[in-house]
């Protein structure tokens, strides 16, 4: 009988700029009994983990260097997510990138700097798109789940990689399960002089502004929004749902493989079993913290980086476990969807 | 061969042990529409905890208490961002696997330090043998979890089949707007399908540390939450054949032990990755599943 | 005899909508009583609260006397009362009995068996014809609505509502249905049915209420009152229509073609059996018919979302493509979907949603044109009178903005053939009013309109010709000046198949 339901009125604009700060409150409101549990204080964990990093130069830029993988799955999952595709599989992305990656870098002996890094970064896409594929289109021709297929595959990754770091690729010299070392010319540059911020901090940044441009201004973006707000009349309107989603979600493979790329040619610079603890599922946080936008994913990207390097400097000066970062980002993403609904039930709530 | 056949069989049934009792939890919230994606750091909550328990008071059965406990208590939490709040099961379920992981690895690192070395129990449970020096031992040899896991399979499936109960949680996974109507109280329904399925996956995480292991290691569950969830799409929420889906993934499981045993020169890494891609492939071969429960990942909302 | 329920002043506001506005109203026992009233009078609010599923915002309900506050369905189940939905309560993969005990199964554990006994003796007692042990989602519709009066009257429920039962039956169905009611009412059950169709109130109730936006208009004996009388009380005064189709002059070239179409749907019941029909340029071709006779069917093969399992459609003499929407729009067909959300993007603005469907005009190698889209918008604003700036969000324009969207984008590019379905479902006089002369105007334009809708009177009003739709195919057609109210309505009821 009513057939439009307005329960989702915008909430005021003060409300709104709000929500993330009510947000942080709760979250180290709720953290703070660990931190005691720590034998710290919680104001000065506060402080150790959001005010001291900004305060020192090295500090500052071991933020960028950190952001830089979490930018790019968020950025990843973000694309995916838009159009209502639940890619999980950032994580096993990430680590095809980097095998492929690391197996140029390894062969890049003699190329120039450009064309080695170049290669890398098209090797690295090629990779995470090709690790895509399979719940791409299991999800686009058989309608299976894509949450469950990433989420297997992410494991079957992990295999993989040792597989290689044991068998073909243990370092001939040292013994180690880890690669040869890439080809230097194949090493990223670093940005920041006396810092570990490399070239990758560059191209996450493009990443994100270019799928900002493409979401905003595109029609492939406008219509990758339109499936994720509502399939059934996006299909109405002659959008090729399943062709877009495919799409979208190769995009979000390719961009996860370059976080790994990032991590291959700018800061370890071979291959290892540990190149991520679990930057495919912080990019879930980082993306959906960011609303799925670009300008959102950027920040949340640089505000948990920060959370990393403060669990740092916290662990250095109070001893408090550096996994307090983790329990932070995890709180977080629950608190945030939580208060969100502060944005959408306005309705309900005055009635 | 017969010896090896036996062999196998018995390392199929401990490696299924605690992927069952996930599975079987897991079955039991989907079946009332939820898909708790907690269940990997549910699990390694309920592990640790149930070790930190069974370490502090010497009682093994409380800390299998703990780690049950622990399930329920992460299972209420998914229930209130899901089922009371109504927000995405993914990103809600994922959201408290991180969590639960990084409070489990933050504890580990207060009590333990910088222990290298996993922590062990004084004392562990041990299997049970029914029938000592003979060919069925290596059978039979196993923990009373494994047997409790087992017996799981036919208590759910009378469960959720013969009950009052079971059709209810039914009726409010395939159309909570029906049960409703029908004087059922969704909600309360979804919470008590998080209640005993929580339970059941913290013991089967508890069994890693109690039983299996006797220790607790950051990475002892390694996906086996996971796996659960692929088995019970596998096993189309049917627990008989959620049972067949885990016995077949640990029985892969269990003929890579061997071979890796047996110097057989293969990557034993790929042998591991198996099972994985024999669920996915299972899973694309069923494809779009009409027995998936029509509300699952649906938060229910009264109109009006 | 005093009245089994009785609800007094009962008022129930949604946001600035008033749904109830002081309504009174009592059914006695061995009553059938009607709740009769247009598409959004309150009908169905007011039984959704005596129901528990609303709460009101004043007033009371009192059963047997009694005032009770009934908080939720349950509570009105154990006070007696039974609710059979336009949309079943049902879960498709239970059996009858299985869905009849759900929430009353009277022990811990269940025994398959006694259960399908218990269910069985309860129907055979009503004469209820059903298998207790059938998945429901195998069965009928009529048989589904059985399964709801049956789960009711387990309950030992005294007063049965049933929200629009005869809209989704067959003609056979329905005088079974009635049947079925004359036995509850001899056991002494109140039954009220809510309905908008007049020949159904006067061929079972005995009492009518009659509901205009949210009030009682009038509570009659149905024997001291006359369908004129009734229609008058229902419709108010604004029965004079403005816009009105009464030029049939018009004869230009066949523009739409549609040729046996025939189509399965997944469960495997044949919804489309062989339907041809054609639509002329400058006519509008109205599809009369009780809802679920195939409908649905035709406009989605029509509008490009679904394939038909044999039979052809041609456009201007082009073959039109099945299941290709973009193709479908390209050949200058316009399409207003039987659901208008889903026709619209609601989480996006006014001017995506005025652009999308064309959205290659829009973009230069898959950029967007910003000011060429919003140049379109406020043209398609202005001329089609959108009460919006086109960077609002679509979720919060009215029903009747929102379809003025639809209307814009599918007719504000001269469209060759429009689809119209159920255009005005849901909206106010103003509203319905509004497209009424838009579709006129394509008319005058010559585009071949196809009218699919539910509302009988909207089809008289506009059509040059009315076709009647009845299980998969064209039952009959009559040509606007000499159709009459009664052969229409037998052929849509099934009175003479094949006619």
């Amino acid at each position: 009988m009513l057939n439009l339901k307005i329960e989702r009125e915008p909430a005021p604009l003060w409300l709104r700029l709000l929500i993330p700060v009510i947000a942080v409150v709760v979250t180290f409101a709720l953290v703070s009994v660990l931190i005691l549990w720590a034998g710290a204080s919680p104001f000065d964990a506060v402080y150790q983990l959001l005010i001291h990093p900004l305060t020192r130069t090295s500090a500052r830029a071991d933020i960028l260097m950190m952001a830089t993988p979490i930018l790019l799955t968020g950025v990843a999952v973000a694309v995916a997510f838009v159009c209502g595709y639940y890619n999980i599989g950032a994580e096993g992305q990430l680590y095809a990138g980097a095998i492929f990656a690391a197996w140029v870098g390894v062969n890049a002996e003699g190329l120039p700097p450009v064309v080695a890094i170049g290669l890398m970064l098209i090797a690295g896409f090629l990779a995470g798109m090709i690790w895509a594929l399979l719940p791409a289109l299991l999800k686009s021709w058989l309608s299976v789940d894509e949450v469950v297929t990433t989420l297997l595959l992410n494991s079957v990754m992990l295999f993989i990689v040792s597989a290689l770091l044991n068998g073909p690729w243990r370092d001939p010299v040292s013994g180690w399960p880890q690669s040869p070392t890439i080809a230097l010319n194949a090493q990223f540059p670093v940005l920041i002089a006396r810092s570990r911020v490399h070239l990758g901090f560059i191209i996450a940044v493009v990443s994100a502004l270019s799928v900002w441009w493409m979401l905003a201004r595109t029609r492939f973006g406008l219509e990758l929004r339109a499936i994720g707000k509502n399939r059934e009349a996006a299909q109405f309107l002659g959008i090729p749902v399943r062709r877009r989603v495919l799409t979208a979600a190769l995009i979000s493979g390719g961009i996860a493989g370059l976080a790994g790329v990032g991590e291959v040619g700018g800061i370890h610079y071979y291959l290892i079993g540990s190149l991520s603890p679990g930057f495919g599922y912080t990019g879930i946080i980082v993306a959906t913290l960011g609303a799925l936008t670009m300008p959102g994913v950027m920040l949340s990207a640089l505000f948990l980086a920060l959370i990393n390097r403060g669990a740092i400097s916290a662990n250095r000066e109070l001893d408090v476990p550096v996994y307090l970062s983790d329990v932070i980002q995890a709180a977080l993403l629950l608190v945030t969807l939580a208060v969100l609904l502060l944005n959408r039930y306005r309705i309900r709530w005055g009635r | 061969m017969m010896d090896s056949i036996l062999v196998l069989i018995g390392a199929m049934l401990r490696i299924a042990t605690p992927i069952l009792f996930g599975a079987m939890g897991e079955t039991l919230i989907e079946r009332a529409g939820v898909l708790n994606l907690g269940i990997e750091g549910t699990m390694l909550l309920a592990a640790f905890n149930g070790f930190v328990a069974a370490q502090l008071t010497g009682s093994l059965w409380i800390g299998l208490l703990a780690g049950a406990l622990t399930g329920v208590l992460l299972c209420l939490l998914m229930g209130g961002l899901s089922v009371t709040l109504g927000l995405n099961q993914h990103v809600s379920g994922l959201g408290i696997t991180l969590l639960a992981s990084g409070i489990a690895l933050f504890a580990f690192r207060i009590l333990y330090g910088g222990a290298t070395t996993p922590p062990a129990l004084a004392d562990s449970f041990q299997p049970l043998n029914p029938f000592p020096n003979t060919i069925l031992t290596p059978v039979f040899e196993q923990h009373w979890l494994t047997y409790a896991a087992l017996l799981s399979v036919p208590l759910v499936t009378w469960l959720l089949n013969r009950t009052t109960f079971g059709l209810r949680l039914r009726s409010v996974g395939e159309n909570p707007e029906a049960a409703d109507t029908a004087g059922i109280n969704v909600y309360r329904m979804r919470y008590q399908a998080l209640i005993l399925g929580g339970a059941l996956m913290g013991i089967g995480g508890a069994f890693l540390s109690l039983a299996q292991l006797g220790a607790f290691a950051h990475g002892i569950i390694n996906g086996r939450g996971w796996v659960a969830i692929a088995v019970v799409i596998f096993g189309n929420w049917q627990p008989n054949r959620v049972l067949a889906g885990a016995l077949l993934f640990s029985g892969v499981q269990a003929l890579q032990l061997r071979l890796q045993a047996a110097g057989v020169a293969l990557p034993y890494e790929l042998l591991l990755a198996l099972p994985y891609v024999l669920v996915i492939a299972a899973i694309a071969l069923v494809g779009r599943n009409i027995s998936v429960p029509a509300a699952l990942l649906k938060p229910y909302r009264r109109e009006g | 005899m005093p009245p089994i329920i009785e609800m007094r002043g009962i008022t129930k506001r949604f946001g600035a909508l008033t749904a109830n506005d002081g309504i009174d109203f009592s059914i006695e026992p061995g009553e059938i009583h009607a709740l009769l009233g247009e598409n959004g009078a309150g009908k169905s609010t007011l039984m959704k609260i005596l129901y528990g599923l609303y709460q009101p915002d004043s007033g009371d309900v009192r059963i047997n006397g009694q005032p009770v506050r009934l908080t939720s369905p349950a509570e009105a189940i154990a006070n007696g009362i039974g609710f059979v939905s336009q949309h079943f309560a049902l879960v498709p993969k239970f059996t009858v009995a299985e869905n009849v005990v759900l929430g009353h199964e009277g022990s811990r554990t269940l025994h398959p068996t006694a259960m399908s006994t218990r269910v069985m003796e309860t129907a055979a007692s009503l004469r209820l014809l059903i298998d207790v042990n059938a998945v429901v989602g195998r069965l009928s519709v009529g048989e589904q609505q059985r399964v709801e009066i049956l789960k009711a009257l387990y309950r030992d429920c005294k007063v049965l509502i049933m929200d629009e039962p005869t809209a989704v039956l067959a003609p056979g169905d329905i005088a079974a249905l009635f049947d079925i009611l004359r036995v509850l009412q001899g056991r002494g059950m109140a039954v009220i049915i809510i309905t908008h169709k007049l020949d159904e109130v006067f061929a079972i109730s005995q009492r009518v209420t009659v509901l205009r936006l949210g009030k009682v208009v009038g509570e009659v004996r149905t024997q001291d009152s006359t369908p004129a009388a009734l229609a008058q009380m229902m419709v108010g005064r604004q029965t004079v229509a403005v816009a009105r189709n009464s030029d049939h002059r018009r004869q230009d070239a066949v523009k739409l073609d549609v040729r046996d179409l025939r189509l399965t749907d997944r469960r495997g019941g044949l919804r489309l059996r062989g339907l041809s029909l054609e639509v002329r340029g400058g006519e509008i071709v109205g599809v009369a018919g009780v809802a679920g006779n195939g409908q649905s069917e035709l406009v989605s093969v029509l509008t490009g979302m679904a394939a038909p399992d044999s039979g052809s459609v041609t456009v201007g003499g082009a073959p039109l493509p099945f299941r290709d929407p973009k193709a479908v729009s390209r050949l200058k067909v316009a399409r207003i979907p039987e659901d208008r959300l889903k026709g619209v993007i609601g989480d996006l603005s006014v001017q995506d949603n005025l652009m999308l469907e064309s959205v290659e005009g829009f973009t230069r190698m898959g950029h967007l044109d910003r000011a060429r889209i919003r140049a379109n918008a406020e043209a398609l604003i202005r001329a089609f009178q959108i009460k919006a700036a086109p960077t609002d969000l679509a979720r919060t324009l009215s029903g009747g903005n929102i379809q003025k969207i639809i209307l814009a984008r599918s007719l504000g590019h001269a469209p060759e053939v429009v689809i119209a379905a159920q255009p005005t479902r849901g909206l106010d006089i103003g509203a319905t009013e509004y497209v009424h002369q838009k579709l006129l105007e394509q008319k005058e334009r010559g585009a071949a309109i196809l009218l699919i809708s539910e509302d009988l009177e909207e089809i008289l009003l506009l059509s040059d010709r009315i076709v009647v739709i009845y299980e998969g195919r064209i039952a009959g057609t009559f040509a606007a000046q000499d159709a009459r109210i009664d052969q229409i309505g037998a052929l849509m009821t099934g009175a003479h198949p094949h006619a």
